[in-house]
């Protein structure tokens, strides 16, 4: 029963996804209006992780499954992509790394700042309850 | 041979598994980022299709119940997410400033490239949501007159790039914290990298998954202003 209820409220979820897709004249696929639901149900307490859990958990790991067909559909529209085939595989390999290298390093630099911040204002605290804790 | 894959429910994913199975055993063997199962599982279909002489919308027939499981998988990325709400508060500056400052890297390293390539405004708009999830990424193109066939094949092949360069990337540019190894996936590589990311540990997963969304709504606005600059 447990998988029958997970499975029906991601489903049922997905469809209200849909239906949001529908009715919002913006390019955002329904599973996204789905995962952005769910979080919001999830956080209000509406939804119990229980209630999803391990169906959830399935369907993720699964997931690199999924792109096989679509993957393996490429080599069907490979006439399209011929036309630009030298600058789209330039342009994607130099963007996919630029773009994963900025995306990780800022994210780890700023969190190495607040870090520090955190440490730097406890040991202010410490000499100082009223110093301001940035200079 | 047509005919019984035609007719069968479960060759179309039962090829698909197997060819993946047998990227999981290469990449026991050799641990090379070269070695991904995905990689290797996508190669093996191609090559089935072609040897057997079996047309691809056969074996789609059956394989279609694995791309529909896509919609809720990705609604179920919530998941992780909420398990790990404590660590996207703590780190909501950093995490926003990162997927931001990637979005802008695609967006800026493409019109770059575009001059460079002396592309065309239609070429130019195609590879702009190149990072976005493939439903995303073929919308923004098409929205904006680019090739929405074009967009989805290099949104793919940008994801199972980024698949495979996850490791050796985080590891030259010493990107260590999980959530920054997280965010770097989910914004460069979209559904495909938070797939990498959900292997690599479930906080990782989870600011990928993140990443997904925020990344795709930041690029929706982002390629319409980016697409009058060619």
């Amino acid at each position: 029963m447990k998988y029958i209820r997970q499975f029906a409220v991601i489903l049922g979820i997905s469809f209200l996804g849909e239906i949001l897709h529908y009715l919002i004249p913006f390019p955002i696929p329904g599973s996204v209006y789905g995962l952005i639901l769910m979080f919001l149900l999830l956080v209000r307490g509406i939804l119990k992780i229980e209630d999803v859990r391990e169906t959830g958990q399935f369907l993720i790991e699964i997931m690199p499954l999924m792109f096989i067909p679509a993957a393996a559909g490429l080599a069907a529209s490979w006439g399209q992509v011929k036309t630009m085939l030298v600058p789209a595989c330039v342009i994607t390999v130099i963007s996919t790394v630029v773009v994963m290298a900025t995306a990780g390093k800022v994210t780890e630099a700023c969190i190495r700042r607040q870090e520090e911040g955190v440490i730097r204002q406890k040991e202010e605290g410490v000499v100082n309850q009223y110093g301001k804790s940035d200079s | 041979m047509e005919n019984l894959i035609l007719n069968s429910a479960a060759s179309g994913v039962f090829i698909s598994l197997a060819a993946y199975g047998i990227g999981t055993l290469v990449k026991r063997k050799w641990k090379s980022a070269l070695a991904n199962p995905l990689l290797i599982a996508i190669i093996l279909v191609i090559l089935f299709l072609k040897l057997s002489g079996v047309e691809y919308e056969t074996y789609n027939v059956s394989a279609k119940y694995l791309t529909y499981l896509l919609a809720p998988a990705t609604v179920s990325l919530a998941i992780p997410m909420y398990e790990r709400m404590q660590l996207l508060k703590e780190n909501y500056a950093a995490i926003l400033t990162g997927i931001l400052s990637g979005v802008l890297a695609s967006l800026v390293c493409v019109l770059a490239m575009a001059l460079v390539f002396h592309l065309s405004q239609a070429e130019y708009v195609t590879l702009l949501p190149k990072s976005v999830t493939t439903a995303i990424g073929m919308d923004i193109a098409k929205e904006l007159g680019g090739h929405s066939e074009i967009a989805a094949a290099v949104i793919i092949i940008t994801g199972v790039l980024g698949n495979m360069a996850a490791e050796p990337i985080c590891r030259i540019f010493a990107i260590r914290h999980p959530v920054a190894k997280g965010i770097a996936l989910g914004t460069s590589a979209h559904a495909i990298g938070t797939a990498k990311a959900m292997e690599m540990g479930e906080t990782e997963g989870a600011m990928s998954s993140l990443a997904i969304v925020v990344a795709g709504v930041c690029t929706v606005v982002g390629a319409t202003v980016f697409a009058g600059l060619l």
